[in-house]
């Protein structure tokens, strides 16, 4: 193409996102076209991964695309294979993305549809996807090493140790506060719950089929599983009508968590063929579908978004959670702005599969572009909905009333309209009882779904396009859930397998039901409590998981910018060093806050001293006062773990100050563990299959 | 068009798994010196490490 053309195109790219982006920005009309937040996302991406990222692999990591990966050199033919780049991007982008990017926003929306959209466009372009991408380059320079060992190995043994322990403690908290996600989009719904209740069946007969009926027929088995799923929507429809079946289906909260408990349980002992890896390819088909099914409704209808760009709860008032914009907006929304967690599949396991390091850019930079284009698709579908409704279906009752007329007194009082006919019209329209309180965003991203896909592709079936939307949450959650409970069970018979050899064994049983059994019981504990808890759970334990999973990222970056300055790119360092000194800023302020703050609703001290002075003094009505010992508890344990959290965090960060002016000391350091250069042999006759 | 309908199943397939054994048995094949009496694996024999070795580690993320 022309040079000057080139430029031209650019310049008008730049010029329709700064514009994009000021109509975002500067709207203070009564609602904005979602269309504002397509063409921004679209320009700011394009223009990152045009610039930035071919800058960061030109110059910084100076990649060579003849120089032999893993993949080549160690290829077995089964995990280290040389593979087509667009199904590399297929594979780590399926892994990376997860109900996070949906649920953040959607909480993040409380603030006004502004600081969450803002945030996940900058912290993905200039925070997450460096991350992915440098994580993923300096990995495949290391064999296809894990985090923990790179850490290990470069840093020091502190920080493999702090990413190991961190990791294992994410995924405690995440399946939990996931847990409680699903529990609250199924308590007292039969539809959902039994839709959600048959997607176990049919992924065991999809596990049959593909192992023992048509063994290796994956495509087949996953396409009667996807219709079956679809019929299972159909038929929860039915089952929510049949007085009889209904109430087979119609559980409190408590009753659900110990089910997902029990589930969840089961599912970590059974071998991985029978449940979730046929789990895994039906959520992964329907993600994928529902999320393209979301992009063109989207373009289609264009809808508008009619939350404003900022509401009065940057104050720290919220409803949905507590405390001020910053710094819990940047904590809300981790995954779909930067992750920790994906640096671990980044690391590992994805390298494996990357036939040349030209590829780098597109698969970690470009598939973390991605998933924060599905989180700003997640804000858009939190936003269209009316303010006053999103806020009656995501305050927990303890916040605004039990009963929907003091809920809608409530809100109305905030300056949000919204009626009682209002809200049991819109659950009606959904096939549910109530949409009251329905906490922890799963539900209000289904109706905000469900009206975009009825808009766009007929209204007639909105209940439908509802469930689906809740079965298509739930779907991949409780894959997450599965996946998430065996991963944790791996990590702790490896830890306990130093102390006793036998328990390392994963395939010996009664190690397998030791270990299953406390992972399950670390997530159900936190589960348990935030079911009961009367102001939702999510509250508590979304914060918590935010800060773990800035910490992850925090520890990825500390690992990436000791790279590069032992490789002598100090100058460069800045590219991973200044996401990191934003997220130990930001992470630190959030848990300085989450432990000491005077505000019940954020301190975890406060609130905790606070319950045990009104149990003191005998004011809780004695439901509550029956469980308050346990909450108080809760709310201290949460504080340590918050402690513990920022005490990992900064040993690593001056583990890597350490590290730094070991460096500019000119002092040793442990020696660089990249793999000496092997020309690759791909390269020439390397064929695009 | 037809060639590209091809080319977009082809990947689909790659992506999926569904072309597993294959491209176990292109790469057996190709290495056949290196397993000199050795036969391949049945497709159910392979299938079943192949799934379970899938499984192994973090392979999902939030």
């Amino acid at each position: 193409m022309h040079k000057n053309l080139k430029i031209i195109i650019w310049v008008a790219v730049a010029l329709l996102g700064a514009t994009a982006i000021s109509a975002i920005a500067l709207n203070r009309g009564e609602s904005i076209s979602a269309m504002w937040f397509i063409a921004a996302a679209a320009c700011v991406y394009a223009i990152a991964y045009r610039f930035y990222a071919a800058w960061i692999a030109a110059s910084v990591l100076v990649i060579d695309e003849t120089r032999a990966t893993p993949a080549e050199r160690l290829d077995n033919g089964r995990d280290f294979i040389p593979t087509n780049k667009w199904v590399v991007f297929g594979h780590h982008f399926a892994a990376i993305a997860g109900p996070g990017p949906l649920v953040g926003p959607t909480l993040a929306a409380q603030f006004g549809y502004l600081p969450g959209t803002l945030w996940i466009l900058i912290g993905a372009v200039l925070g997450g996807a460096v991350q992915d991408m440098v994580t993923l380059f300096f990995s495949t320079r290391r064999n296809a090493r894990s985090l923990g060992q790179m850490a290990r190995d470069e840093i020091g043994p502190i920080g493999g140790a702090a990413a190991l322990i961190g990791t294992f403690l994410i995924m405690i908290i995440l399946i939990a506060v996931l847990g409680l996600v699903v529990v609250n989009a199924m308590k007292h719904s039969p539809w959902a719950t039994s839709t959600v209740a048959a997607t176990i069946p049919i992924a065991m007969l999809v596990g049959f089929y593909m192992r023992n009926f048509r063994p290796g027929r994956v495509l087949e088995a996953s396409s009667l599983g996807v219709v079956l799923l679809l019929l299972a929507v159909v038929g929860g429809g039915w089952i929510d009508h049949q007085p009889s079946l209904r109430g087979l289906f119609d559980h409190e909260g408590l009753t659900l968590a110990w089910v997902i408990i029990g589930y969840g349980f089961a599912a970590a002992v059974m071998p991985v063929w029978l449940l979730l890896a046929p789990r895994d390819y039906l959520s992964t088909f329907v993600k994928l579908g529902t999320v393209t099914l979301l992009a063109i409704a989207i373009i289609v209808l264009q809808p508008h978004v009619h939350m404003p760009a900022l509401t009065q709860f940057t104050d720290g008032s919220g409803p949905i959670f507590g405390g001020k914009l910053f710094p819990f907006v940047f904590i809300t929304i981790a995954c779909g702005a930067i992750s920790g967690f994906h640096a671990l599949i980044a690391s590992g396991t994805t390298p494996k599969l990357l036939g040349n390091e030209r590829d780098i850019r597109m698969i970690g930079y470009g598939a973390m572009l991605l998933e924060s284009f599905v989180a700003i698709m997640a804000m858009i579908a939190a936003t269209v909905l009316e303010p006053g409704v999103f806020f009656a279906i995501n305050s927990p009752a303890g916040v605004v009333g039990k009963e929907a007329v003091d809920a809608i007194a409530k809100i109305n009082s905030w300056g949000f309209a919204v009626s009682v006919e209002q809200m049991s019209q819109l659950a009606k329209d959904m096939g549910e009882s109530s949409l009251f309180a329905r906490t922890g965003g799963a539900p209000s991203l289904a109706v905000g779904m469900a009206s975009i896909f009825g808009s766009a592709f007929g209204k007639g079936m909105l209940a439908l396009w509802y469930h689906f939307a809740i079965m298509f949450e739930a779907i991949f959650i409780l894959t997450t859930l599965d996946a998430g409970t065996r991963v944790g069970r791996f990590m702790l018979q490896d830890m306990l397998g130093n102390i006793w050899p036998k328990i390392g064994q994963t395939s010996w049983m009664p190690s397998v039901i030791f270990t299953s059994a406390l992972v399950v019981a670390g997530w159900g504990y936190f589960l348990y409590i935030g079911v009961i808890d009367p102001n939702g759970g999510v509250n508590i334990l979304w914060p918590l998981f935010g800060i773990a999973n800035q910490m992850l990222a925090a520890i990825a970056l500390c690992v990436a910018t000791g790279i590069l300055v032992k490789s002598g790119k100090l100058k460069y360092a800045w590219i991973t060093g200044l996401p990191l000194v934003w997220l130990v800023i930001v992470t630190s302020t959030a848990a300085w806050q989450k432990i000491f703050s005077e505000d019940i609703r954020v301190g975890f001290l406060a609130a905790a001293n606070d319950l045990a002075a009104k149990l003191a003094t005998g004011v809780l009505p004695p439901e509550k006062a029956l469980v308050a010992p346990q909450l108080i508890f809760n709310q201290q344990l949460d504080a340590y773990l918050t402690i513990f959290f920022v005490v990992v965090l900064w040993v690593v960060i001056i583990d890597t100050f350490r590290l730094i002016g070991s460096y500019l000391a000119g002092k040793p350091l442990l020696p660089i563990t990249e793999v000496a250069h092997e020309p690759s042999r791909l390269v020439e006759n390397w064929v695009r299959d | 068009m037809f060639k590209k309908i091809k080319l977009f199943w082809q990947t689909i397939r790659r992506l999926s798994g569904d072309d597993a054994y294959e491209q176990y048995l292109l790469h057996f094949a190709h290495h056949q010196t290196e397993h000199a009496h050795a036969e391949p694996l049945s497709q159910e024999e392979f299938f079943k490490q192949w799934q379970d070795k899938k499984w192994k580690g973090v392979k999902r993320c939030c």
